[in-house]
């Protein structure tokens, strides 16, 4: 790839701070997340072009880009779900196939089909179908592990309820419970907020906030950009290429938006000068 | 209906009670070898189904027929005499039929053409290269009475007792691989991507899957016939799926299906030997399916049925006791609006009429059903009055409108002419949750019981 580095200027204090995965020592924590000049393309034509990036350890992190932009597949890339052409990820220090344990994913709500004949239960245990192991029957164990995600997220009175009857937004609080059920430290969520009632947004909300206040680091496709100040840390500006990386403050700016959504955004502009005003915190 | 008018009474009856009775080894052999082909189809059709691979199996099913003519023309060349042997056709329908599976999957992969004509030109490629290697077949000398074509219409009760064990044995150990990974194949099934992320090779799970099925299939070939082996996986979990939505239940239902369909298929026509076997087995599970479409609990249509015709009927009855009230509303007293009062006063026939515009039949519909319930007491000749207990569904009933009327007023900014309108739609399907929810909403608007009326009641006079 002679393509040269596409991290702007914006993210300046990236540098320095790049590939301390390899060989982190002891005092070093490892990065949750460090993707290396990743390159994705589908039937030759790329839709990711030499994404680096490191996240940070326990923070809400929201990958932020118009359709098309490549922020499922960076997802999917990173989960080895989707080749790459190029490039490496390393979750904590290590490729993903040995750190699957540590890695929960909520995908699409609308990737399955939920006339599926389950419960809110079994889909919550499939979380943990590796931890159970092949052969075995879900226990009584697991049963009750998956009720306690279910709890968490405010679906335990749902358990037993046949999927298809369930509403968008408790289908997306289930697909996240089965997530949790996983106990994992690092959760990548595929836009979790899409088509969602007020009381399910809230509901995921406080589930993020609780896993950053435990250590865990969530990183999550998000397209409302209304919400990123208030849900997120940081931000991942994409648009096939890496636009900024970095804290929310710094880096979720109109300027940095303009280069992300290009002439895609009508409402940009309005928005920018919404953001322009000093925003009370 | 041939074999009916061929046999006589006696020997029919003769023939059926053998049959029934398992006297015949034979009989008890196929018997059990199709029964538990039968489970093991509607096991593996479960996942079939649900990983909307349905016509795959029609396709292997019908590739496995030059499989067949290859294998008996090779084996008859090398070895003369050797090309009747069971394992050897089906070693050839193996083949064949995993090309044709491969084949569909490449053309799906690598060229723009959908999967239902990929599969659609496969079958028909196969299936004619078979028909005409078969005409190859029949001119050997052996070959006319090799009993090939028993693969393509089945013939259950011909079958030798070796050839029966290798199905039953066979289909038994496909039942508990699938029971195995039942987890796993499920998890494949709902949601592949997941699948893939936890660590599972789907890859190999879907494959694990289609050689099951294919294997199904070709045991199935000789029982039941290539045309209609495809039946075997996809009826057992079709009608399955009307009475259950737990995917346990729904598989062993399926099983279950499966192997009466079998036996059943088995036990007929050898009591009527004319009849094809393969036939005879797709029409039971076939009836099984008609009956599951009709009367399946969770998804058939009479309880579909039932269950909107009750709804309509409470809808109508609690829109029928609201007119009551609201046609007594202006002559009862300030102090008058327990359940006591509201029975004391005759109600006209023609006015309730004229309170909505109820279809002259629907309405004599319901005042007959609310007098059935008792809800209604017939007064005299054109007039009621309401029951204690209708009055106290009156009473419910007004009240859920009104609530849910002023919220539409408060909440949101309908035109007070409209929500009548609108909370008509809607106050049927208040759960007592939710009405419990309404009431601590608004308690600072209302006064105590039922609140008035926040429009005039128009009542629908004829003009």
């Amino acid at each position: 790839m002679n393509e040269s580095p596409v991290i702007d200027h914006e993210a300046m204090q990236e540098p320095q701070i790049r590939l301390v995965a390899v060989g982190a020592t002891e005092s070093e924590p490892v990065s949750p997340l460090l993707i290396e000049d990743v390159t994705v393309a589908y039937h030759h034509r790329p839709v990711l072009w030499n994404i680096d990036y490191q996240a940070p350890s326990g923070k809400l992190i929201a990958i932020v880009g118009p359709n098309g932009s490549g922020k499922t597949t960076l997802i999917k890339a990173t989960l080895d779900l989707v080749p790459r052409a190029a490039g490496q990820v390393l979750i904590f220090g290590e490729p993903y196939r040995q750190q699957r344990h540590r890695v929960g994913y909520v995908p699409q709500r609308t990737s399955v089909d939920w006339d599926f004949p389950v419960s809110a239960l079994d889909v919550v245990a499939m979380g943990m179908y590796r931890k159970i192991g092949w052969l075995r029957p879900v226990s009584r164990k697991y049963r009750e592990a998956a009720k306690q995600a279910l709890d968490r997220v405010g679906m335990v009175d749902f358990a037993s309820r046949q999927i298809n009857q369930l509403s968008g937004g408790q289908q997306q609080r289930v697909f996240l419970a089965r997530a949790l059920a996983q106990n994992a430290d690092l959760y990548f969520m595929d836009e979790p907020f899409a088509g969602v009632d007020a009381a399910t947004e809230r509901a995921i909300v406080d589930i993020l906030r609780q896993l950053r206040e435990s250590g865990k680091t969530v990183i999550v496709v998000h397209h409302d950009l209304q919400t990123v100040h208030e849900y997120f840390d940081e931000v991942v500006l994409l648009n096939m290429r890496l636009i900024a990386a970095g804290p929310t403050a710094e880096v979720f700016t109109p300027d940095n938006l303009r280069k992300t959504y290009g002439g895609k955004l009508a409402l940009l502009d309005q928005l920018g000068e919404k953001m322009a005003q000093p925003r009370s915190r | 209906m041939s074999a009916f008018s061929l046999l006589a009474a006696d020997s029919l009856w003769e023939l059926f009670s053998r049959a029934i009775s398992l006297r015949d080894y034979n009989t008890r052999v196929v018997l059990g070898g199709t029964t538990m082909l039968g489970i093991s189809g509607g096991l593996v059709g479960t996942f079939l189904v649900l990983r909307k691979r349905a016509l795959a199996a029609d396709v292997v099913s019908h590739a496995a027929l030059p499989g067949i003519a290859v294998a008996f023309l090779l084996a008859e060349r090398l070895v003369p005499g050797s090309g009747r042997s069971t394992s050897v056709l089906l070693c050839g329908a193996f083949v064949t039929g995993l090309l044709g599976m491969a084949m569909t999957l490449a053309i799906r992969r690598w060229t723009r053409i959908k999967e239902d004509a990929a599969l659609a030109i496969v079958l028909g490629l196969f299936f004619g290269l078979g028909m005409a290697l078969f005409t190859v077949v029949q001119r050997t000398k052996t070959g006319n009475a090799a009993g090939l074509s028993h693969f393509i219409f089945g013939k259950a009760a011909s079958m030798v007792a070796a050839d029966v064990w290798l199905i039953g044995v066979v289909s038994v150990v496909i039942a508990l691989l699938c029971c195995g990974v039942f987890k796993e194949l499920s998890l494949l099934c709902f949601d592949e991507e997941f699948a893939a992320a936890r660590g599972y090779r789907t890859v190999l799970l879907d494959w694990l899957l289609t050689l099951m099925a294919v294997t199904v299939t070709l045991i199935g070939l000789q029982s039941v016939g290539l045309l209609l082996v495809v039946a075997l996986l996809l009826i057992p979990p079709t009608a399955a799926r009307f009475w259950t939505n737990d995917l346990k239940v729904m598989s062993w239902l399926a099983a279950a299906i499966g192997g009466v369909s079998c036996a059943g298929g088995v036990v007929l026509s050898a009591a009527f030997p004319r009849l094809a076997a393969g036939a005879v087995i797709v029409l039971t599970g076939a009836g099984l399916f008609i009956v599951s479409l009709v009367f399946g609990k969770e998804r058939g249509l009479w309880p579909r049925w039932q269950s909107q015709r009750q709804f309509e009927q409470r809808i109508g009855r609690s829109d029928l006791l609201r007119a009551c009230y609201e046609l007594l509303e202006p002559i009862l007293g300030p102090d008058e609006t327990t359940q006591e009062s509201l029975t004391k006063y005759e109600i006209d026939d023609l006015e309730l009429s004229a309170m909505r515009q109820w279809p002259a039949g629907r309405f004599h519909g319901l005042v007959s059903s609310a007098v059935r319930e008792s809800l209604l007491a017939a007064n005299s000749q054109s007039g009621f009055r309401l029951t204690l207990r209708g009055a106290a569904e009156a009473r419910d009933a007004v009240r859920r409108h009104r609530l849910w009327e002023i919220y539409l007023l408060t909440q949101t900014d309908l035109d007070p002419r409209l929500v009548d309108r609108g909370a008509d739609g809607i106050e049927h399907v208040l759960d007592p949750q939710q009405l419990a929810d309404l009431e601590r909403q608004l308690v600072t608007h209302l006064p105590q019981g039922i609140p008035p009326s926040p429009h005039p009641i128009a009542s629908a006079t004829i003009n």
